[in-house]
């Protein structure tokens, strides 16, 4: 068969197959398709915030489980993060303008000392995609901050993330803070990043451990269900 | 004992081969170092064995790892000792080690031990890169295939796009190594810096056993 035979014309496409070929061009890693793909299911109707749910954090959702499973690795996430970020950028000034929910609000940021922020951006990239808005605070943050960003922002979740065994023990002095300060009932705060684990987690005071993307998102929405069952009851 | 190949040392480690009182029980990395130092003090009551160096980029590995490999070997040594950092292991092998009744290397990895845990922490570096001399001879194996460099140089910047240069500590001098850190620097976009190390603590930790 030939090159021009193989190719897919998405445009072609019925929504079902186009969104699943989205899904295979999301695991690809094809920026410029997902972008293609987007646009082509906004031309057709779809509200914006179902071209994200179901095309875009469907596909990253395959994404992830392939990686937790080891099926996939950095680089393929990395690639296929930013083939989601193509799409989300045509997608979020149109989510605000028509007022897609927002589950809550997070801010997120590496800890003072450390500078990678792969798996953060995954993390805030995941959120955002499930309804989240992310405040991002970037790398190397300090105490002040990450204050200052929660004074700011009012945020429902704080996020910290490091991935120096050397840098993680700083998590540890912001928890600190926020109870020195009376405020650590204010937010839910999940930690995550590679040296992590759940007993470090719960030894610094942290609501919890996050192993990957995925599962901050589902930590998160917890939280925020927990948060409105408890102002429902109250 | 002959100094094992590199790509071995990478993917399968090392056996304990010889005879002795300890066991140093050590990351593939260090391999080469340590038989330097054995041979140059006359250490003949250590025997080396090695954990597969690639360990590196998978931490969680190290801990089950190890813990294996003193089960298999303390009833054959009198003593063994891990060396080994923390290599990212989040204290856990730390805890294993104290669990175990076995003492390690102290520092947060080998990049501190082998300037000086004091001098490497008043550093106080975070923008930097670093390569000793195994991690500049198995680069490709190290940094290039596993982040994908090889496939996709475009995520080069999504990887380090917040570093600002790549330090290459030099535990011997060898200007062919240190023209080849200087091309991953480059590789990587990085600036480079050259700075001879020897052995650091990894020298202290061994010979006060």
């Amino acid at each position: 068969m030939s090159d021009q035979e193989d190719d897919i014309i998405l445009s072609k496409l019925n929504d079902e197959d186009l969104v699943a070929q989205m899904f295979d061009d999301l695991y690809d890693g094809l920026k410029e398709e997902i972008e293609e793909g987007v646009h082509i299911l906004l031309d057709r109707g779809w509200e914006p915030y179902r071209v994200l749910t179901e095309a875009l954090v469907g596909g990253m959702t395959i994404v992830g489980n392939d990686f937790r499973d080891g099926i996939l690795f950095v680089p393929e996430v990395l690639l296929a993060a930013n083939a989601m970020k193509g799409g989300m950028a045509i997608l979020k000034p149109l989510l605000a303008e028509t007022g897609a929910p927002r589950v809550g609000k997070m801010v997120i940021g590496t800890v003072k000392g450390d500078i990678h922020d792969i798996g953060k951006n995954l993390v805030g990239m995941m959120m955002e995609g499930a309804g989240f808005e992310i405040v991002d605070l970037g790398i190397n943050n300090s105490v002040d901050d990450y204050f200052a960003a929660l004074d700011a922002e009012e945020p429902d979740i704080l996020g910290m993330s490091a991935l120096l065994t050397t840098t993680m023990p700083y998590m540890k002095v912001v928890i600190d803070s926020l109870v020195e300060k009376g405020r650590r009932d204010d937010y839910t705060v999940l930690v995550g990043g590679a040296p992590l684990n759940e007993e470090f987690g719960k030894a610094i005071g942290a609501d919890a451990y996050c192993r990957d993307a995925a599962v901050a998102v589902e930590t998160a929405k917890e939280f925020m269900a927990r948060k409105h069952n408890q102002l429902a009851a109250g | 004992m002959t100094i094992p190949d590199d790509t071995q040392l990478t993917e399968h480690g090392l056996n304990a081969n010889g005879s002795g009182r300890i066991l140093l029980l050590a990351c593939g990395a260090l391999a080469r170092e340590i038989l330097a130092l054995q041979k140059a003090n006359g250490w003949d009551h250590m025997v080396l064995a090695c954990l597969p160096a690639i360990y590196h980029n998978t931490p969680e590995k190290i801990v089950p790892a190890i813990r294996e490999a003193v089960a298999k070997h303390r009833d054959t040594y009198d003593e063994i000792f891990v060396v080994y950092a923390d290599c990212g292991t989040g204290g856990l092998l730390q805890a294993a080690c104290a669990e175990m009744g076995v003492k390690m290397v102290e520092g947060p990895h080998c990049y501190s031990f082998f300037e000086g845990n004091a001098a490497f922490d008043a550093r106080d570096e975070i923008t930097a890169f670093y390569l000793t001399d195994f991690l500049v001879r198995q680069f490709d194996a190290f940094v290039t295939k596993p982040l994908g460099l090889d496939r996709h140089p475009e995520l080069r910047d999504m990887y380090f796009e917040h570093y600002e240069k790549l330090v290459y500590q030099a535990q011997i001098k060898d200007p062919a190594l240190e023209a080849k850190a200087r091309d991953c620097a480059e590789t990587l976009g990085l600036a480079y810096e050259y700075r001879f190390t020897g052995y650091g603590d990894l020298e202290n930790a061994l010979k006060a056993l």
